[in-house]
């Protein structure tokens, strides 16, 4: 096992291991997403208080869970690759960042048209939303960094050391949003919703929509580390090799 | 002059010197960032409108705004010159312990560029129309959170260093991450005139600086190495 | 004292040296030559430890540099291009503050070093008032200042008349004599009694043979 994790940091073995995996990745995250999406926006009942609109919690929540988990992976893997010297996890890294700021961008919108209908009001300062903000603004700053240096080497390395410069931050942000939200805004508008109310037909298709962008989120990262390792790795043997063999075949 | 050897404190010494006596010969460095805490602290009232109450309840948060922005905006210089003439190079390549002179420095340039501006905010909180109970907890926080918003500017001021033209890069980066210090202390000058106790907020500010200067030197560190490949 | 395994370093998409291999040896001159662009500064920067983006080993006195680093460093004097003098102080801060990193204070011996430069009387005029010519000598300044073994330096006769450079020839050779080493990079014919070695990086590239 470990001999296999440590194969996974070498560029071409990663392209390797990952070609022959990757249409069972993508066909399952495609039926689990399938199904989620159809089911949860088409087929579950309306639900007791927010009648259809909260369909879009189907979305909402796994992009908004996804944000905050691709952020502990980009994390991981600065570190990763700060210690090791690790291409292969800079990589993965910055295929994370590009798919966890959309993730985030996506849970603030799609919470923006779920708040508009059930509470009146597309924005509302509370700790969650305001967590999420400054999340976003978090990735985006990483991705800039990246994008403003000419050395890849250089880029990769001080985008790693702001990532984890954010990932000390982040929770002392949140903490702070928190207190920030009840000073100003007495205790939380939104509340949890009481889960055990709802019938398992809202949430069984939660399950699926779920786990399906858990697997669009991991198809997402390898198919881009893949562009990145070939692009990275173009003037080695083997990356000509195989691009000889795709012009052979077209 | 005899020949003497120097222990860590007064290598430190010498840097903090230094950094001081660069500052001094250059005016603009100490009058700038305070001129700008001032403006733009001014234009909040000149661009609403005059209704006094309104303005002294968000007194508190627009002066840590601007202080936020001139300490930052400051921070620029700080390892800039020294990229370009050379010196942060022989800091790297010192045998010196490197944590203990970053400190210093962000230490010798906040005395330049914060202190000052901890001091002029009474000044601004009368234009501001800051209630009287603000004052204090004012002063107080913006002593303990200009030193935490230089350490973490420095580390942004460091990752950008070898750039051209970062000024907005360093803004996008360093202003999200100095969020928690802004709410703290703006909160506590508004817990304050709300009348309820304000020692557990100090305390946190407290914690705040002592996480940053641990750990910022590191981070710091690390930046000026890629910085200056 | 310094040895180089294997050195393989790439910029801007293009091989600048592959598998160099080569020792500085206490008592001698290494004169690293290229054309402009050939890599000179960034291997000199290598060496140094400014540089990390490189694959092969580098052995201080026969142990890895890395394991030994603060050992190398306190062994080494590097000027790069940049004349490393803060424009705004005098050339005694300036100097003070390069001999506190060293750890130590000595002011007369500033002032000596000053007056071998030609500088006796501009101790304590601003250098941004000194022409590029003086602020390079006051970096110069700093060769007698420090105890390292080992000097890298970078076009270090840049912007030096004809007095000031047999003065600093007179210098390096003093420093092999005494057992140090000097790597350096230029495009004077260097005049120098000590045993002097010439490494090429426009032969060593591939595409050059």
């Amino acid at each position: 096992m470990l001999q296999w994790l440590y194969k996974l940091g070498s560029p071409r073995h990663f392209y390797e291991m990952t070609t022959g995996f990757l249409p069972w990745l993508a066909g399952t995250t495609f039926l689990l997403l399938g199904i989620g999406l159809v089911w949860g926006l088409g087929f579950a009942p309306p639900d007791y208080q927010m009648g259809d609109n909260f369909r879009i919690i189907y979305i909402h929540v796994p992009t908004a869970t996804g944000a905050i988990w691709i952020y502990a992976m980009m994390a991981t893997m600065a570190a990763m690759h700060l210690v090791w010297n690790l291409k292969v996890a800079d990589m993965v890294a910055k295929s994370c960042g590009i798919v966890g700021t959309s993730f985030c961008a996506i849970a603030l919108f799609t919470g923006a048209f779920w708040g508009k209908p059930t509470w009146g009001t597309y924005w509302i300062w509370d700790a969650k939303l305001t967590s999420f903000l400054i999340l976003l603004f978090v990735y985006v700053g990483v991705m800039a960094l990246r994008s403003a240096f000419d050395s890849e080497t250089s880029a990769s390395k001080a985008a790693s050391v702001l990532t984890l410069v954010g990932v000390v931050n982040l929770p002392i942000i949140y903490y702070a949003a928190v207190w920030w939200n009840t000073l100003h805004q007495g205790p939380s508008v939104l509340g949890d919703r009481d889960a055990s109310a709802n019938p398992p037909e809202i949430w069984i298709p939660a399950f699926f929509s779920g786990f399906g962008l858990i697997g669009l989120l991991f198809l997402i990262v390898i198919l881009h580390t893949r562009n990145e390792i070939l692009y990275r790795e173009r003037r080695a043997q083997w990356v000509q090799e195989l691009l000889d063999g795709e012009r052979a075949h077209a | 002059m005899k020949r003497q050897a120097l222990g860590l404190l007064a290598c430190l010494r010498a840097t903090l010197l230094r950094e001081l006596q660069i500052a001094a010969s250059s005016p603009g460095k100490i009058v700038n960032p305070l001129m700008f805490f001032v403006i733009a602290s001014a234009l909040f009232p000149l661009s609403g409108r005059l209704d006094l109450a309104v303005l002294g309840s968000i007194a508190p948060g627009i002066l840590w705004v601007t202080a936020l922005l001139a300490v930052m905006l400051s921070m620029e210089g700080l390892f800039r010159s020294d990229f370009d003439d050379g010196t942060l190079e022989q800091l790297l390549l010192s045998s010196q312990p490197l944590y203990f002179h970053l400190l210093v420095k962000v230490l010798g340039h906040w005395l330049v560029t914060g202190l000052p501006l901890v001091v002029i905010a009474p000044l601004l909180g009368l234009l501001l129309n800051l209630p009287a109970a603000g004052y204090q907890p004012l002063i107080l926080g913006l002593l303990l959170g200009t030193p935490t918003l230089s350490l973490v500017a420095a580390i942004g001021t460091a990752l950008t260093v070898g750039l051209a033209r970062s000024g907005l890069l360093l803004a996008v980066l360093v202003l999200p991450l100095s969020i928690p210090v802004l709410v703290f202390g703006a909160g506590v000058v508004d817990t304050a005139l709300n009348g309820l106790p304000v020692a557990g907020l100090f305390s946190l500010l407290g914690a705040l600086l002592l996480l940053a200067a641990s750990l910022a030197p590191l981070a710091i560190a690390a930046s000026l190495r890629i910085s200056v490949q | 004292m310094l040895a180089v395994d294997d050195l393989h370093c790439e910029r801007d998409e293009r091989v600048l040296f592959s598998r160099l291999s080569f020792d500085v040896t206490p008592g001698s001159l290494l004169q690293v030559q290229g054309a402009n662009g050939s890599g000179k500064t960034t291997l000199l920067r290598i060496l140094a430890g400014l540089n990390q983006d490189f694959t092969g080993n580098l052995y201080w006195q026969g142990r890895p540099r890395a394991s030994v680093l603060n050992e190398f460093q306190q062994s080494l004097f590097y000027l790069g291009h940049a004349p490393s003098v803060n424009r705004t102080l005098t050339p005694l801060q300036n100097l003070r503050w390069f001999c506190a990193l060293q750890g130590y204070a000595d002011d007369s011996a500033i002032l000596a070093a000053l007056t071998a430069q030609g500088l006796a009387g501009y101790a304590e005029i601003p250098c941004h008032q000194l022409s590029a010519g003086q602020q390079r000598r006051v970096s110069l300044a700093r060769l007698e200042l420090t105890a390292a073994a080992l000097w890298i330096l970078d076009e270090p006769f840049t912007a030096l008349d004809r007095l000031a450079v047999a003065a600093l020839e007179l210098r390096l050779s003093r420093h092999a004599a005494a057992g140090g080493a000097v790597v350096l990079t230029t495009h004077h014919p260097l005049k120098t009694p000590s045993p002097l070695s010439i490494l090429d990086l426009d032969a060593q590239r591939p595409e050059a043979l």
